[in-house]
């Protein structure tokens, strides 16, 4: 998660300075905790990942090479979307990492087709998929359909809700009635569970506990956490419209920071430790950009302009 | 031994299970019992574990069925209505229609589309998608207008790496019979002179191909020899073949069942009056239903549609030019 909030301070700082960054840049501040806590109990090479906007630590935990992220927001030929769908939106489907669409709750039955089809072909055995979505997402008509379609299906599905109060500007009161989106869990009929999401520990516990029901064979899983955002939807965006006493109250708390305090309380890493960390994800990002800064941008007219793989039904080609 | 376009729909289904253990189906009601024009009857009897009663969610059924794919499976949709693939068309658009070009990983689902109109059906029952969908980069439209296209076109459908919207008719499912299937013939993305002719082309697909024919028998009469194009894929299209024909009779009407505003028939006349405008002795002209929904009553609804007269009457313009 350290590494997750250092690299989108260099993203939002390259954002800002202008010029390297291709597109828009959605960063994940204060959810660190929320999304590394599932990545680093999900097994990559086994288990399904389809990461949403704020999950560059999860994605690190998952163990994407920061490669793929760098590549990606400076819009290089050689990253995994080759320039052609950026940012959040990479991902390697057929190494189990999805690549997200816009359109929130999207992900929820394609991570479930995935699970459908390993169980279908017998090699499901005990792995898991797992996504990710927000307050607002949950209010799409996708999200409810992939939910009821996964509990019907009984497939290993954890589902990761981190409630942090804004879907883009919009509060919690303008987007669900309901007290908390856990009960959302009982109307699926699928096991649901609360942690606290600026606190690594609560994370960490909730999520192993959860993905090791949904590996045991008890069908999907919904983890909802409450934390605030530390930034606006976007780098473009200041967050204005969130008010002093959120951010001074419980869910504003840094979740690095409680991190960081419960590591030293508990004699796992002081704060020289820690900081020997900062300076080894400092090396690895300068390494990552420089790398991907030397590398080709995409070129029109070698680009094939197919969106179909079957080359011979394109429209125009001869082949 | 005869066999109607909505067997043929359920054989080919049934071949593609039998050839293919990665091939599954997936749809409202169409498990035991066998789905509501009866397309899988048997179905679930036969291939244990491959297919499947879905939820009411289009959505969700064709987002699983991008999951699977990406997993290597080759998933069989069926919509029980195109009419509500509108529920599914941002998983059919925005999901399967990017994958391959987003991530390499190529997309293989056949999405079936109970299509057009039927009398009584009304607004919700009878629309004809292909026009929306082949607006779209990435999805691949056919639209088979016979029994032994139903077949084969559905079996090399399951088979293409690309997301497939079948495009089956419904008025045709029963009353459209074949003695055989015939042997594997042209291949998606090849029309199919369906008539030779030489005085004007009629360019149509699916079951309008059928209005068309009659038509052109009924001209006939007249001493008019109307060649008959079916496109049998709408995207691609077959424009090489277009051409031919208009080459031949100088002449082009473009007819579909869906609504009038843009669509096939208006990419037909777009392709071959920049392509062959040379070759034109008239002004192109297309014909579809009505800009309005699809109207209930029987009355109605054959005024909707393009028919068997209304086909002539454009004909007949076309020639008086």
């Amino acid at each position: 998660m350290q590494l997750s909030r250092q690299v989108e301070e260099k993203l939002g700082s390259l954002y800002r300075s202008g010029g390297r960054i291709v597109g828009g840049v959605y960063l994940g501040k204060g959810q660190e905790a929320f999304s590394a806590a599932l990545g680093v109990q999900l097994v990559e090479g086994k288990d399904v990942y389809g990461p949403l906007i704020r999950d560059q630590a999860g994605r690190i935990a998952f163990g994407e090479p920061l490669l793929d992220c760098f590549r990606t927001y400076l819009g290089t030929a050689t990253g995994p979307m080759r320039g052609r769908d950026g940012n959040i939106h990479r991902g390697r489907p057929k190494e189990g990492m999805l690549a997200m669409i816009s359109h929130l709750g999207a992900l929820v039955s394609v991570v479930t087709g995935v699970l459908f089809a390993r169980r279908l072909r017998g090699s499901l055995g005990d792995t898991v998929g797992a996504t990710s979505i927000g307050d607002g997402g949950t209010s799409t008509g996708a999200f409810h359909e992939g939910m009821n379609l996964a509990a019907v299906e009984k497939l290993p599905l954890i589902v990761s809700v981190a409630n942090n109060q804004f879907a883009y500007s919009t509060p919690n009161s303008r987007q669900f009635a309901c007290e908390d989106l856990l009960s959302r869990a009982e109307g699926y009929g699928v096991q649901g569970w609360s942690v606290t999401g600026t606190d690594l520990a609560s994370c960490l516990k909730g999520f192993r506990a959860a993905v090791a029901a949904a590996r045991s064979g008890g069908g999907p899983q919904m983890v909802v956490g409450r934390m605030l955002r530390l930034g606006g939807h976007g780098e473009h965006d200041d967050a204005s419209y969130v008010p002093e006493e959120a951010r001074f109250s419980h869910l504003g708390q840094d979740c690095l920071m409680v991190a960081e305090k419960t590591l030293a309380a508990r004699g796992l890493a002081s704060a020289e430790v820690v900081r020997g960390w900062e300076q080894e994800g400092r090396k690895l990002i300068d390494a990552a950009i420089a790398q991907a800064g030397r590398e080709p941008l995409p070129d029109p007219y070698r680009e094939r302009w197919d969106a179909l793989s079957t080359s011979h039904l394109v429209e125009g080609r001869s082949e | 031994m005869s066999l109607t376009y909505l067997e043929a729909i359920r054989e080919a289904q049934y071949e593609a299970l039998r050839q293919n253990p990665d091939v599954f189906l997936y749809g409202q009601d169409i498990g035991a019992f066998g789905g509501a024009f009866k397309a899988t009857k048997g179905l679930a009897r036969e291939f244990p574990g491959r297919v499947f009663d879905s939820p009411i969610s289009e959505d969700a059924m064709v987002g699983l069925a991008v999951g699977a794919a990406i997993e290597g499976a080759r998933p069989i949709l069926e919509m029980q209505f195109a009419d509500f693939s509108s529920v599914g068309f941002n998983q059919i658009v925005n999901q399967a229609g990017t994958q391959y070009w987003r991530t390499d990983v190529p997309c293989p689902i056949t999405i079936r589309l109970p299509s057009g109109g039927t009398p009584g059906s009304g607004p919700f029952h009878s629309q004809s998608m292909e026009s929306i969908y082949a607006h779209y980069p990435g999805l691949v439209i056919v639209t088979p207008a016979t029994v032994e296209d139903a077949y084969w076109m559905l079996l090399d459908s399951v088979e293409l790496n690309d997301p497939v919207m079948f495009c089956e008719h419904k008025f045709l499912y029963y009353h459209l019979k074949a003695d055989s299937l015939g042997e594997r013939s042209l291949p998606i993305g090849k029309a199919r002179i369906a008539r030779p002719g030489r005085h004007a082309t009629v360019v149509t697909y699916s079951a309008m191909l059928h209005e068309a024919l009659k038509s052109a028998e009924e001209l006939q009469l007249d001493g008019y020899q109307i060649e008959v194009v079916d496109l049998r894929s709408v995207k691609p299209m077959d424009t090489d073949t277009i051409l031919a024909s208009v080459a031949r009779t100088g002449r082009l009407l473009a007819v579909g069942e869906s609504f009038p505003w843009g669509g096939v028939t208006a990419e037909i006349v777009a392709r071959v009056s920049t392509e062959a405008f040379h070759l034109l002795d008239a002004p192109p002209m297309r014909l579809n239903s009505k800009d309005t929904p699809i109207p209930y009553h029987p009355n109605l609804w054959k005024s909707h549609r393009p028919t068997v007269t209304t086909i002539s009457d454009a004909v007949r313009r076309l020639l008086r030019y």
